[in-house]
C-alpha cells in the first residue's frame, strides 16, 4: 500500500518552556511508493518517531493528511488502519508465551472478522515460521534472545497481514553481530510479505545497507529522500553529506574565485558561479595520492584496517575533524615529500555547498 | 488565535475525545478526595465551634463564622494534654534515636564487615521479620512489669526500639556504596569508625532521613504497647491520651474540645507530611507496611 | 587480625543483638512456654501444670469466639473491597496527568494520622446520639432512609463502619503501592497493544493485571495479615471495653486477656495469639500457593 503524507505538521508545546513550541514534523509532502523497504534516518531527536507514530495514529497531526493508497486515515484511530508496529524494545507481553503474544492482535478481532480458533492457530503458525521462530512457541520473551523476541515482535506486528509496517529502531538493543543477521532477516522478509514497510533509525550505515529508499530527516525537516546510493552520492545539502558516510566525509573552508573552487591555494575543482566563500566536502574515497596532484596535506600516518588503508593526514582548513581521512587502494604508493602529500580527486566526489544556506552548488 | 494557543487548543481537544471516560476519572478522585479529607475539615470546624454553637446546631453547619479558640484553651487546661505532648516527644525522640543508632550499627556490621557467622545472623534477623508483634508483646509486657519498669519512660521505650525492617533497608543502601571506596578510606588509615560517620551515612542520607520519619510517625502514633504499660496518666502518649478524652474527658459530650485535642495532636505528623510528603510516600512504597 | 575482625563485626551487631534478642527472640519461645503453662499466677509466677487447658479454655470463650467472628468478617470484607477500590482509583490516578501530584498527597493523608484520633472523628459522625442524629444519618435521612446508631445499635451498622474506617485506613498504602506498580507498567505495551486494536478491557486484563500482579499479591498477603490484627480502630470507633461492645478483635481479646485485674492471664493471652498466628500462617500459606498459579514475576 502506497502512503501519501500531505503537508503533515506536528507541533507540540515544549515540556520545558510552556510557551515555546517544538516543531517535531514540518510540512511533509511525500509519497511512499508501496511496497518498498524505507529507511527513515536522523540523529536523535530529529522527529523520526513522531513521523512513524503520527503514520500509525498514535499521535494526531496538527495539520496536514495522511493517505493509505486513496483512502484518508488522518483522523482513523491506530486499531483501524491496519498497520503493524514494532517498538524499539519489542514490548512482548512478558507473561505471555511466544505463541500467546502472535495470537493476541488475532483475538482482538470481533464479530465478523474474528476467525476459528483453527485459523488463528495456522496464521500464527505462519508468521511464526515466516520470522523463523517456529520452534520456540511455548518459550517465554525472556527466554529468547534479543534477536529472537526482535522476530517474534516483527512476526507479532505480521500476523494481521497490515497494509504497512512500521518498525521503530529496530536494530538498536542488538549487538553488532546479530546486526548484520537481523538487518538481513528484515530485508528478506520484507521482500517475501511484500508488505510497504518504515524503519527508523539513526545509524546510516543500516539504513543505507538495506532499504530501497531512505528518507533523511534533521528537526522535524526532510532533507532528502531518494535511494542510498543516490543520496550518497548526490547530498542536496552539508547536513546529508555528512550524515552518510562512514568514515564521514572531511569539509574544508574553501573559496570560489574565477569559477575556481579553491581550499587554501590549492585548486580541487569547478564551479560555474560567481566568486563566494564555500564549503567543500570531500569523501575518503576520491583521494587519490599522486605527485603532481593539486591537493596537498601534511602527512601524519597509515592506518591499515583488513582491506582498507587509510591515509590520515592534516590540513588547516579542514573544519570537519583534526584529521583529513583519505581511504586509499593498499597497493597505493605513497609520495612524501618533507612531509607534504599530494592527492589528486575524483571530482564526482568532491562536493561543494554554499556558505550561505548549506546547500549544494552544482557545476 | 496565536499559533500556540491552537496548538494548546488541538491537544486538549485530542485528551477530550474521551470526555466522557475523562468525567468519570475525576469525579472518583474528587469523591474519594471528600471522603479523605472531610473528617479533617469536619474535626477542625468543629473544634472552632464554641460548645453552645455546637449543641444548639441539630443540622450541625458546615461553616461557622463565629471562630473561638476556648476549646483549644480547654483542651489544655481540662486535661494534661500539653503533658501528653511532651511525652510523645520524648518517647519519639529518644526511640528514634536509640533506633537509628542500633540501626545504623548492625547495618554498617552487615554490609561491610566480614566475620563468622555474619550470614546465619542475617538470616536469622530477617526471619524474625516475620514474627507479628502480638507473639512477643505478651512476654514484653511480662519483662517489662517484672524488671518494675511499669509507667516509665524505659518501659515505654526499650520495645520500641527494634526495627528489623530498617536494619535490612539501610543495609541494601550501604551495599550500593562501591567497596572502592572502603578500600581506599583504608588504604588512607581511616578508621571504620569515622569512614561510617564521615562517608557512608552522608551519602546515605536520604534512606537515613526517610528511616527517620517513618519511625517518628510510628512513634507518634503508637498505641498498644503504650495503652499497656501505663495506667499512670503522667506517662500518657497521645494516643492514650485522646483514648482517655473519649472515654471521660471533658464530661463526655463536650465535642468541640475534644475535637480541638484530636486537631492538636494531628498537627504535628500533618506538617510533617506537608514537608516531606515525596519522601514518606518514597519510603513507604520502598517496603513500608501500615503498622 | 582474623580474631581481632571478628569481634569488631560482633562488636557492631551487639546492641542491635541485644534489643532483639530480649524483645523479639526471648519472646518468641516464651509465649509457648506461657501458652502450655496451666493455671499460671501472675503475681506468684507459679504454675499447676502442663497441658492444652490454656488453649481449651480460650476455644470455648464465648468472647473469643465473638472476636474470631468479628475478626473474620472484618478481613472478607475489607480487604477485597479495599484492594478493588485502590486499584480503580489507582488507575483513575494514572490515567491523568495534571493534578496527579496533588490527589496522590491528599489520597495519602490518612497513613499520616493517628488511627485513635481520626477515629474519634468517624464516630461522631456516625454516631447518633439525643440531640444529634449526626452527620451520616442527616445525609441518610435526606435520602428517606431511618437513622441508624452506627456506634451502639446493631451489629451490622457498627460492622459497617468498622468496615469502612478500616478501608479508609489503608486505602493510602494499597493506592500508593498500585500507582507506582501501574506507572511502571512500560507504555509501549499500551501503544502496541492499541496498534492492533485492544479493546480497553482487554488491555486491562490481558496486559495491566498480569503485569501488576505482583504488587497485587503484595498487597493481598499484607492486607490479610494487617487485617487479621485489627485493633486500635476498633478502639477509636467504640472504645477500650470492645466485649461489651460486641466488637473485639483476636488482637483486642489478647491485650484484654493482659491488661486485666493484676497483670491479666498471659498464659490465654499466649493461646489466644498462637491460635491468631496460626491462623494468619495458614491463610497465608494459602495465598502463596494460589499466587504460584496466578502471579506473574518477571
Amino acid at each position: 500500500m502506497k502512503i501519501v503524507l500531505e503537508h503533515l505538521t506536528k507541533k507540540f508545546i515544549s515540556r520545558h518552556n510552556k510557551n515555546e513550541i517544538v516543531t517535531a514534523v514540518n510540512d511533509f509532502d511525500f509519497e511512499i511508493p508501496d511496497g518498498k523497504l524505507i529507511g527513515l534516518l536522523g540523529p536523535s531527536g530529529c522527529g523520526k518517531s513522531t513521523t512513524l507514530n503520527l503514520i500509525c495514529g498514535l499521535e494526531t497531526p496538527t495539520s496536514g493528511k495522511i493517505y493509505f493508497g486513496d483512502l484518508d486515515v488522518t483522523n482513523l484511530p491506530p486499531e483501524n488502519r491496519g498497520v503493524g508496529m514494532v517498538f524499539q524494545n519489542y514490548a512482548l507481553y512478558p507473561h505471555l508465551s511466544v505463541r500467546a503474544n502472535i495470537l493476541f492482535p488475532l483475538e482482538n478481532l470481533k464479530g465478523a472478522d474474528r476467525l476459528s480458533k483453527e485459523a488463528m492457530e495456522e496464521k500464527a503458525m505462519e508468521a511464526a515460521k515466516l520470522v523463523q521462530i517456529d520452534e520456540l512457541m511455548e518459550r517465554k520473551p525472556n527466554e529468547l534472545s534479543g534477536g529472537q523476541q526482535q522476530r517474534v515482535a516483527i512476526a507479532r506486528a505480521l500476523v494481521k497481514t497490515p497494509g504497512v509496517l512500521l518498525l521503530d529502531e529496530p536494530l538498536s538493543n542488538l549487538d553488532a553481530r546479530l546486526r548484520l543477521q537481523t538487518r538481513e532477516q528484515i530485508r528478506r522478509i520484507q521482500k517475501e510479505t511484500g508488505i510497504t514497510t518504515i524503519f527508523v533509525t539513526h545509524d546510516q550505515e543500516e539504513a543505507m545497507s538495506i532499504s530501497d529508499l531512505i528518507i533523511v530527516m534533521k528537526a522535524g525537516i526532510l532533507q532528502q529522500m531518494g535511494q542510498p546510493q543516490e543520496v550518497y552520492n548526490d547530498p542536496v545539502n552539508l547536513f546529508v553529506a555528512q550524515f552518510l558516510g562512514n568514515p564521514a566525509i572531511n569539509v574544508f573552508d574553501g573559496s570560489v574565485r574565477d569559477h575556481k573552487v579553491y581550499i587554501g591555494e590549492d585548486c580541487v575543482g569547478e564551479r560555474n558561479v560567481e566568486d563566494q566563500e564555500v564549503s567543500v566536502g570531500i569523501r575518503p574515497e576520491a583521494f587519490i595520492p599522486d605527485e603532481k596532484g593539486p591537493f596537498r596535506c601534511v602527512f601524519d600516518r597509515v592506518e591499515t584496517t583488513g582491506r582498507d588503508t587509510s591515509i590520515v593526514c592534516h590540513n588547516e582548513h579542514c573544519v570537519s575533524d583534526e584529521d583529513v581521512r583519505a581511504i586509499v587502494a593498499a597497493d597505493e604508493k605513497l609520495n612524501n615529500k618533507d612531509g607534504i602529500i599530494r592527492f589528486s580527486l575524483k571530482p564526482y566526489k568532491v562536493h561543494v555547498f554554499s556558505k550561505k544556506d548549506e546547500t549544494v552548488i552544482h557545476e | 488565535m496565536s499559533e500556540i494557543e491552537q496548538i494548546r487548543q488541538l491537544e486538549r481537544k485530542s485528551k477530550m475525545r474521551n470526555a466522557v471516560w475523562t468525567t468519570a476519572v475525576f469525579v472518583l478522585l474528587i469523591l474519594w478526595a471528600i471522603i479523605v479529607l472531610f473528617p479533617f475539615y469536619w474535626m477542625l470546624l468543629t473544634s472552632l465551634k464554641s460548645y453552645g454553637s455546637y449543641n444548639s446546631e441539630y443540622v450541625p453547619k458546615f461553616y461557622t463564622l463565629s471562630l473561638t479558640i476556648e476549646n483549644y484553651i480547654k483542651a489544655f487546661t481540662a486535661v494534661p494534654l500539653a503533658r501528653y505532648f511532651s511525652n510523645t516527644i520524648i518517647f519519639t525522640l529518644i526511640t528514634t534515636g536509640l533506633m537509628m543508632l542500633v540501626v545504623v550499627l548492625s547495618a554498617f556490621a552487615f554490609s561491610r564487615l566480614e566475620f563468622k557467622g555474619k550470614n546465619l545472623v542475617f538470616t536469622l534477623f530477617l526471619s524474625l521479620m516475620m514474627i507479628p508483634n502480638e507473639l512477643v508483646v505478651i512476654t514484653n509486657f511480662v519483662t517489662i512489669t517484672n524488671a518494675g519498669l511499669r509507667n516509665s519512660f524505659a518501659g515505654l521505650i526499650l520495645p520500641s526500639v527494634t526495627s528489623i525492617f530498617y536494619i535490612y533497608l539501610l543495609k541494601e543502601n550501604f551495599e550500593q556504596i562501591p567497596e572502592e571506596l572502603y578500600k581506599a578510606a583504608k588504604v588512607d588509615g581511616t578508621s571504620d569508625f569515622k569512614y561510617l560517620w564521615k562517608v557512608m551515612i552522608p551519602i546515605c542520607r536520604p534512606t537515613i532521613v526517610t528511616v527517620l520519619i517513618l519511625k517518628v510517625i510510628e512513634c507518634w502514633n503508637a498505641y498498644v504497647w503504650p495503652r499497656l504499660i501505663t495506667d499512670d496518666e503522667n506517662y500518657f502518649l497521645v494516643s492514650n491520651g485522646i483514648q482517655t478524652i473519649r472515654e471521660s474527658g471533658f464530661g463526655r459530650e463536650n465535642i468541640p474540645a475534644m475535637m480541638a485535642a484530636v486537631v492538636v495532636i494531628s498537627v504535628p505528623l500533618i506538617i510533617i507530611f506537608l514537608i516531606f510528603h515525596k519522601k514518606i510516600m518514597e519510603g513507604v512504597s520502598r517496603g513500608g507496611t501500615k503498622g | 587480625m582474623n580474631n581481632k575482625n571478628n569481634l569488631k563485626g560482633w562488636l557492631y551487631l551487639l546492641p542491635a543483638m541485644i534489643f532483639i534478642g530480649i524483645f523479639m527472640v526471648y519472646p518468641l519461645f516464651d509465649v509457648f512456654v506461657y501458652s502450655f503453662e496451666e493455671g499460671y499466677n501472675f503475681a506468684s509466677q507459679t504454675y499447676q501444670g502442663i497441658g492444652l487447658y490454656n488453649y481449651s479454655y480460650v476455644l470455648h470463650d464465648p468472647y473469643f469466639l465473638q472476636a474470631i467472628k468479628n475478626t473474620f468478617i472484618l478481613v472478607i470484607i475489607t480487604v477485597p473491597l479495599s484492594t478493588t477500590v485502590a486499584l480503580l482509583i489507582s488507575l483513575a490516578l494514572n490515567s491523568i496527568k495534571k493534578l496527579k501530584d496533588l490527589f496522590q498527597t491528599i489520597f495519602f493523608l490518612p497513613y499520616v494520622t493517628n488511627t485513635l484520633a481520626v477515629g474519634l472523628v468517624f464516630m461522631i459522625l456516625f454516631k447518633k446520639t439525643a440531640y444529634s442524629e449526626g452527620l451520616v444519618n442527616l445525609l441518610l435521612n435526606s435520602f428517606g432512609i431511618a437513622s441508624i446508631d452506627f456506634i451502639e445499635g446493631p451489629y451490622w451498622a457498627k460492622m459497617f463502619v468498622l468496615c469502612f474506617y478500616t478501608i479508609w485506613i489503608v486505602l493510602p498504602f494499597k493506592i500508593l503501592i498500585l500507582t507506582s506498580a501501574l506507572a511502571s507498567v512500560n507504555k509501549d505495551y499500551y501503544n502496541v497493544a492499541r496498534v492492533d486494536g485492544t479493546s480497553r478491557w482487554r488491555i486491562f486484563y490481558k496486559i495491566t493485571l498480569p503485569m501488576i500482579s505482583p504488587s497485587l499479591f503484595y498487597l493481598v498477603i499484607t492486607g490479610f495479615i494487617g487485617a487479621f490484627k485489627a485493633y486500635s480502630d476498633v478502639v477509636a470507633l467504640f472504645g477500650i471495653d470492645l466485649n461489651a461492645a460486641g466488637m473485639n478483635t483476636i488482637v483486642g481479646y489478647v491485650y484484654d486477656m493482659l491488661y486485666g485485674n493484676s497483670g491479666g492471664y498471659p498464659s490465654f493471652a499466649s493461646a489466644a495469639a498462637l491460635i491468631l498466628f496460626a491462623i494468619v500462617l495458614t491463610i497465608t500459606v494459602i495465598n502463596l500457593l494460589v499466587s504460584r498459579k496466578n502471579v506473574h514475576y518477571q
